[in-house]
């Protein structure tokens, strides 16, 4: 059972309390863009199997949006942060170097 | 390879069955090959197979890295339908499900095609209008499919519940010729098809980089070394975004957990497949006396096979409330596999941004029913460089030109 810390109002849900919303820090493409980069922000995906970064709802409590850090091999969840973040936190990301060291990074 | 048949098996009943071959070999790889295919599941190998029926390429290699059919090919539920709404999906389904229908003869492997009848149970006036158009459809792409009232589903399913207290049954779509298959008997026979034809099924051995030249696909690296090849065909399902990563190229796919479980055997009580959209959860029964039951989808990207917990409670819940008679039934066995989504939900049949290397995949949650025909367009795709009328329009580039199928709202769920 995955379960997720909402970082606005601190309660460890249960993964029936929220609702997906598919892979974190897109680079929005709109009217103007290329075609090769409006596609990709459209469909293209990491999808990794390993350190993935996520946007989440806290759906069925505050109704916020935030941002989890997540394996998707284990499912592992090293911690989650606020919607607002345009990257993930520092302390984020080196506690997960820490774990695992063969990760290429965010981007 | 020796043939199968009532005699052999007489010729084997007098001498202790010792006469009895392997039913396929297991050859250490070659330094090159003319194509290779990644991934030894029901497209993979029936991609090399129609390469060797239908265009006398026999020079293959299909490479696996666990055991061929130990993905979602022997994980599934095994429903068989070509009910699709759009014409590219309704002629390739069609195309597979006529080819099951003689699979077990022109294999010489008995892959149990048991066309018995699918039903889609339409539980809301939405999904009424919805099977009613796709019957329209299907009349129009020469697929022979029925609408049918709650009378006539009673009829054919004897255990279900019409009246249900949430989502009575208020019809159906009704294909005669669909049905079920033995999953793992469809990826055997075509391995022992394949390997009668001298081509080479390498399991245990796994990709771990794609090798190019100028822009053209050279070889793969494997666990078991580098193995050459003038062209690369991959068909990996869950592990498509992985595998294209290697080739240097991104997927508009997400890999996410499906679930399935069966129960404990039971006498025989359902003999068509009854799906329930609006409830999310279908069933049938083995020819063991199982009820073979799938469900949903989590909701996000997970390689685990296994799913989460919640889904197993809500897919029996509609089902309880749809077969009653099966509320004290104890399940024996739950499993997952991961399926690859498009964003479209339809699958991708194509070349690549490398030259030579070709991929099919996106089958998601329905591409068991697929396997022959998926295997024929993508044998004639690699044999020929460009796609034949039944892959045309399940180019990866529909994306960028906005040409999508669009069966995540006619087909509803899963499988
Ligand atoms: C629970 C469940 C129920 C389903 N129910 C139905 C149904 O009722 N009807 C239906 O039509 N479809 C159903 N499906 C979908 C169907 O199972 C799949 O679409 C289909 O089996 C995909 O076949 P495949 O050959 O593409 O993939 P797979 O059978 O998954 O084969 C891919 C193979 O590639 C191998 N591989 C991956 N990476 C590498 C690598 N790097 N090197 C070497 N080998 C590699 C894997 O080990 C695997 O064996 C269901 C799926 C699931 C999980
Ligand atoms: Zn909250």
């Amino acid at each position: 059972m995955l379960i997720l810390e909402c970082p606005y109002c601190g309660v460890k849900a249960e993964e029936t309390e929220l609702s997906p919303g598919g892979e974190a820090h897109l680079v929005r493409y709109g009217a103007g863009s290329s075609d090769e980069d409006y596609e990709a922000y459209m469909f293209a995906r990491k999808n990794p199997k390993g350190v993935h970064f996520e946007r989440w709802r806290h759906a069925h409590g505050c109704g916020k949006w935030f941002l989890a850090a997540r394996c998707t091999a284990t499912l592992e969840v090293f911690g989650t942060y606020p919607a607002q973040s345009k990257e993930p936190p520092a302390d984020l990301v080196a506690a997960i170097k820490a774990k695992r060291p063969g990760w290429e990074g965010w981007k | 390879m020796k043939r199968y048949s009532v005699f052999a098996i007489a010729r084997e009943a007098l001498r202790y069955h010792q006469g009895w071959e392997r039913a396929w070999a297991s050859p250490e790889p070659k330094a090159s090959y003319d194509v290779i295919i990644i991934g030894a599941g029901g497209h993979g190998l029936a991609t090399a197979y129609y390469l060797g029926k239908n265009f006398g390429i026999t020079n293959v290699a299909v490479i696996e890295k666990g055991w061929l059919g130990g993905g979602n090919t022997g994980r599934n539920t095994t429903i068989i339908r070509s009910n699709y709404l759009q014409d590219p999906s309704a002629a390739i389904y069609e195309k597979a499900r006529s080819l099951y229908e003689r699979l077990s003869q022109d294999l010489n492997y008995n892959v149990m095609f048991s066309p018995r009848g699918v039903i889609m149970l339409a539980q809301t006036h939405h999904e009424v209008r919805g099977y009613q158009r796709t019957a329209h459809a299907n009349a129009l792409q020469g697929v022979t499919t029925e609408w049918i009232g709650p009378a006539k589903v009673k009829e054919l399913v004897p255990i279900i519940n019409i009246e249900g207290p949430r989502y009575p049954v208020l019809g159906g779509l009704w294909q005669a010729r669909g049905g079920t298959a033995r999953h793992d008997a469809v990826a055997w026979g075509y391995a022992r098809a394949c390997s009668a034809m001298g081509m080479h099924i390498i399991q245990k051995c796994e990709v771990t980089g794609v090798r190019s030249e100028g822009g053209k696909v050279t070889g793969v690296e494997t666990t078991k070394g580098f193995i050459g090849t003038k062209k690369l065909g991959i068909v990996v399902a869950g592990h498509s975004g992985q595998v294209a990563e290697m080739a240097g190229f991104r997927l508009p796919i997400e890999a996410v957990a499906l679930q399935a479980l069966v129960s404990e055997p039971i006498k025989p009580c359902m003999d068509v497949v009854v799906m329930a959209n609006t409830v999310h959860g279908y069933m049938s029964q083995s020819d063991k006396g199982e009820m073979v039951i799938g469900g949903g989808t989590d909701g996000f990207n997970n390689f685990t096979q296994r799913g989460s917990f919640h889904h197993i409670e809500e897919t029996l819940r509609a089902l309880v409330e749809t077969f009653p008679m099966i509320s004290r039934l104890k399940m024996l066995r739950q499993w997952g596999g991961i399926v690859d989504m498009t964003g479209d939900r339809s699958p991708i049949i194509s070349k690549t941004p490398l030259g030579n290397c070709f991929i099919d995949c996106g089958w998601g949650t329905g591409g068991f029913k697929a396997i022959p025909g998926s295997g024929w367009a993508m044998a004639e795709l690699m044999a020929k460089g460009e796609p034949g009328p039944l892959a045309a329009e399940f180019g990866l580039d529909r994306f960028r030109e906005g040409r999508f199928i669009d069966e995540s709202v006619a087909a509803g769920v899963a499988h």
